[in-house]
């Protein structure tokens, strides 16, 4: 039940945080999604995922504010606003179409398929010595995937630094 | 109003970010080490650390924090971390292939020193994810429009 | 039931934004909301009705656990969600300083 309002909490900031029109508080009702997600992840029995996303949210939070804060923003309007509307919508419309195809085939919320998970769980502590399993997935069983996440970070980092950086540009005077 | 040597925030918000910083860092140390036994691991704790070094920021100023850890520092640190993760990784092929848990014993459970690798690629994610943040928060805040 | 519905609207709410606004940040906004909403979708999936989290504890075997496997994968994915958002903030930083305006419109006209 606690689920339930917090996920239409969550729902209600966002609708907030895109009709908005000032874009600092907009950040902030969008730092409220974050939060609740956080909240959310506790109620899911994911503690390691709630500390995440509420460390990563309250950075996120900060980079956010710099992009925005001091710029006094010219006010925009909407041109041509029957075609973006039409195509949104469009994109919108396929999307649910798509889910409403794939929603009975979910599994039942609350009873999981553990197909691949039940022998991480079984054999985790023997295998790794680890008692935190995700801990030991993440770090022993599927490790590819850490590699490819900090090859993915990496990447970003040198894609910023580039991008901001000020030498070597000649002809820009 | 503001004396111009002053840089930063207030003397209230620097008094309480004196006392609570290292607090801060104690904490993403322990959530890093800690990783394998309880709730945590290098990601919350990378983030942790690189945001107590972007809360001395906040509080006094670019200059005191890029004393403590410059840029290019922050960049080196990023680097080690991940070559540091991929020679655990190559390390592997002792034991056969790569990411092979190449200690014998692991350890009793529950122990902090317990699990093979999988504390030392805590450590390495930590600090790959730390200074890679802090990296790209110090050159946003040091990014000035003409 | 009602929780998926939830997030596949949250998820319409943030494919809204990313579509129809024209101003970066919006869009910035938008891309987290889809990433929220995805990650929020696998962990709901991997949930066990009156389960427990998966970390072992001492002198007790734990048999009901929820899916560890959807919440290792979303741990990556939001530390990847960061970095990407740090990525398009600094391009937009860029931008404002090059053109003047955060408005998507503005900016391609002034191209060439």
């Amino acid at each position: 039940m606690e689920l339930k309002l917090l996920l239409l909490f969550m729902v209600l900031a966002a609708i907030a945080a895109v009709q908005i029109k000032d874009l600092l508080s907009s950040v902030i009702a969008v730092g409220a999604v974050g939060l609740g997600l956080s909240l959310a992840f506790l109620i899911l029995k994911a503690p390691d995922l709630a500390i995440t996303q509420l460390v990563v949210e309250i950075l996120c939070l900060i980079i956010l504010i710099r992009a925005t804060i001091n710029k006094d923003l010219p006010l925009v309007r909407d041109g041509r606003w029957f075609f973006n509307t039409a195509s949104t919508l469009l994109f919108i419309a396929l999307f649910l179409i798509f889910a409403y195809f794939a929603l009975p085939e979910l599994p039942r919320f609350g009873q999981p398929i553990m197909r691949v998970a039940q022998e991480y769980i079984d054999k985790g502590l023997v295998k790794t010595g680890a008692t935190n399993i995700v801990a030991a997935i993440i770090l022993d069983f599927r490790s590819y995937d850490t590699l490819g996440e900090a090859t993915i970070l990496f990447t970003a980092v040198m894609g910023v630094l580039a991008v901001i950086r000020r030498v070597g540009r000649i002809n820009e005077k | 109003m503001k004396n111009k040597k002053e840089v930063g925030m207030t003397l209230i918000v620097k008094t309480i970010t004196r006392l609570t910083v290292g607090l801060i860092l104690l904490y993403g140390i322990y959530i890093v080490l800690h990783g394998h036994v309880s709730p945590g691991g290098g990601f919350a704790g990378g983030v942790i650390i690189a945001l107590s070094f972007i809360h001395l920021m906040l509080a006094f100023g670019k200059e005191a924090a890029l004393k403590k850890l410059s840029q290019a520092a922050s960049s080196i640190l990023e680097s080690l971390g991940a070559l540091m993760f991929l020679s655990i990784a190559l390390l592997g092929f002792l034991g056969g292939y790569f990411f092979f848990n190449f200690f014998l014993h692991k350890g009793t459970p529950f122990a902090l020193f317990s699990a093979g690798i999988i504390p030392l690629c805590n450590i390495a994610i930590s600090l790959k994810v730390g200074a890679g943040l802090f990296a790209i928060f110090a050159v946003l805040i040091l990014f000035k429009s003409r | 039931m009602i929780e998926y519905i939830l997030c596949f609207i949250l998820f319409c709410i943030g494919l809204y934004c990313v579509l129809r606004k024209r101003n970066i940040i919006k869009i910035v906004i938008g891309l987290g909301i889809v990433e929220y909403a995805v990650n929020l979708f696998f962990v709901l999936i991997g949930f066990r009705m009156h389960g427990r989290a998966p970390i072992l504890a001492k002198d007790q075997t734990i048999s009901n656990m929820v899916d560890p496997l959807p919440q290792a994968l979303v741990l990556t994915s939001i530390v990847i969600g960061l970095a990407v958002t740090a990525l398009i903030v600094a391009i937009a930083i860029r931008l404002y300083e090059k053109y003047g305006t955060f408005d998507i419109t503005k900016i391609r006209r002034l191209r060439g």
